[in-house]
């Protein structure tokens, strides 16, 4: 196949479009689809039901009874050229969130392991995850499920072959220098390095859905005892701090 | 006691289905929802209630056995045919019956199709993101198990009504359009991918279907550094061994594989309902024609009430009553022969 240009616009069935800004991750690619998706958001084009994100992709759902493919086309074509999408920077209202965590032992017995083959020792390792702001760069996969990058390139390391049986909720997994928090107990091929104190899917909340992508995230490296205090707060509703960002 | 049906005895794959959550694609949530959205409004419609409330116990493959409690309740059996019996009594599919009191339903295994649905006037369940619908994969409610109590009212009406389903419980036909990356596979992969008879694999979920196949595969070696991408239900992803996979309503927000096209949404309970091993062919259309299925399918959902007609013949709709066995007594909406 030839290289394709990008960004790419194609159909997907009868209701949906997938706007492809490339076909690799970059930060400025993923913010690039934050943003586009947020001018999608404020248009707000009759019949356009849903919008989401990937890593790399803005997705829209219509109702094609209310808006026809090409109109919804002409409209993604438009906005597409109105701006420099690459250089527009994140939207605005965008959230930090600070979330206390527990690194190795019993919250991340693969912490070790994941910093040698980062070059790093895992006290090192902890550093620099916890000195480095975390981008939601899409939620998927399962409810809440937030992908967030990117590390330091040391931490380019690949995912397991054989997968964690049981990482419970709450359990960050890292590998290709992104990390990944669980909203429940998953099956997974993440190296398993943590355990944060955050509640990411509150189906009888008012709130269900805490992060949103484009949030930030700056893990607290606490000890197991903080860790089981601040567990404690959650459930009688005390949250994670978060504060809006310009 | 309140207007209860018991679950005596639960089927492994029984969950409360309505038509889903759409709208939480962005939290990772795919819509979920019933399997045949059809049989759910067939099943309101059985008992001249809206359908846009549907909500029904989803059946997959066998059912269990229910009772009656505080009330009389009325019912309706719609989807994949199933052998039911009311204390004993074999029940005609789809059409809706009275639950004396303290009578048991026994459905047994389908027929044909995968899915059958009971639905039950005024079946209550908390909504969680604005729909009752369990969500199984996403931690959404959970399956129901022996011993449940599912609240509900006493029955409106006696029921015995009936109507033509629709076919789609043995496969066939199922019509496709391109998604986002079937431009990424050679003409003569999809011109063999349309040629191919496949059969539905028994290994399928509310998440998606496998289909089996005789041959090569249809992976493309370019296609093994895909990064995850936003998925629907209706999506064929080639898996890892290079068979298809049609993603249905409970699939993940994303996925990793190629896809080599969607089905359209009028197409896509065949396949959901497709019993295992039923013939499956796919033929791309044009996306005017999807849209006009679309558009039919709905239309079709919309008039299911006007072709729901009584169980029990009115003497002067039968031209020639002389042809006819006439049994003595009363015909009961409950106690009733196969149609």
């Amino acid at each position: 196949m030839p290289p394709q240009p990008f960004p790419t616009l194609h159909r997907m069935g009868e209701a949906s479009l997938l706007l492809e800004f490339s076909d690799h991750l970059s930060m400025p690619v993923n913010a690039a689809v934050l943003a586009f998706r947020a001018a999608v958001e404020a248009a707000s084009w009759l019949g356009v039901a849903e919008t989401a994100t990937s890593l790399k992709s803005v997705f829209l759902r219509f109702d094609p009874d209310l808006i026809d493919h090409t109109t919804v086309e002409d409209h993604v074509q438009a906005l597409l050229a109105s701006r420099d999408w690459l250089a527009e920077g994140l939207p605005h209202h965008r959230r930090l969130w600070r979330i206390p965590a527990v690194f190795g032992g019993d919250h991340g017995p693969q912490l070790d392991e994941a910093a040698a083959m980062a070059g790093l020792s895992a006290d090192a390792a902890v550093a620099a995850i916890a000195q480095t702001r975390l981008r939601v760069l899409t939620i998927g996969f399962a409810p809440g499920l937030p992908y967030l990058g990117r590390l330091p390139e040391a931490f380019d390391i690949p995912r397991k072959t054989e997968l964690n049986p049981a990482v419970p909720k709450g359990g960050l997994g890292l590998a290709i220098r992104q990390m990944v928090m669980f909203p429940v107990e998953t099956q997974t091929g993440w190296r398993w390095i943590a355990q944060a104190a955050f509640d990411g899917f509150r189906q009888h909340g008012a709130t269900p859905f805490a992060l949103n992508a484009g949030d930030e995230i700056l893990y607290r490296p606490v000890s197991a005892m903080e860790f089981d205090d601040v567990i404690a707060g959650l459930e009688t509703g005390q949250d994670a701090m978060a504060e809006v960002l310009p | 006691m309140n207007a209860a049906l018991r679950i005596i005895e639960a089927g492994p794959g029984l969950s409360l289905q309505d038509y889903g959550r759409p709208g939480f694609l962005a939290n990772g949530l795919s819509r979920g929802g019933a399997m045949d959205p059809l049989a759910l409004a067939e099943g309101a419609a059985l008992m001249l209630m809206p359908a846009g409330d549907a909500l029904a116990i989803e059946m997959a493959g066998v059912g269990g056995r229910f009772r009656a409690e505080g009330a009389a309740l009325l019912i309706a059996l719609s989807g994949a045919p199933m052998v039911a019996e009311l204390d004993g009594v074999r029940l005609p599919w789809p059409g809706s019956f009275l639950l004396p009191k303290g009578a048991e339903l026994k459905i047994g295994g389908a027929l044909a199709g995968s899915y059958g649905y009971l639905s039950v006037a005024g079946l209550q369940a908390p909504r969680v993101l604005g729909a009752r619908s369990a969500h199984l994969a996403g931690g959404i409610g959970a399956r129901l198990a022996t011993g449940a109590v599912l609240p509900c009212t006493p029955a409106p009406n006696p029921g015995g009504l009936k109507l033509m389903p629709e076919d789609r419980f043995g496969g066939g036909t199922i019509r496709i359009l391109p998604s986002a990356q079937t431009d990424q596979f050679s003409a003569g992969m999809l011109a063999r991918f349309e040629a191919t008879e496949f059969t539905k694999d028994a290994r399928a979920s509310r998440m998606g279907a496998r289909m089996a196949h005789d041959g090569e595969g249809f992976s493309q070696a370019e296609h093994l550094a895909i990064l995850s991408e936003i998925i629907v239900p209706g999506d064929i992803q080639v898996i890892g061994d290079g068979a298809p996979f049609v993603l249905l309503p409970e699939c993940q927000s994303m996925g990793g594989y190629p896809r080599i096209a969607t089905v359209i949404s009028a197409d896509l309970a065949r396949v959901a309902q497709a019993s295992p091993g039923a013939p499956i062919r796919f033929r791309f259309v044009p996306l005017a024609e999807a849209l006009a299925a679309r558009r039919t399918a709905a239309l079709h959902r919309k008039s299911l009430p006007d072709g729901v007609v009584s169980r029990v013949r009115n003497p002067a709709d039968i031209p020639d009553l002389l042809s006819y066995q006439l049994v003595g007594g009363v015909i009961s909406a409950i106690h009733e022969p196969e149609d």
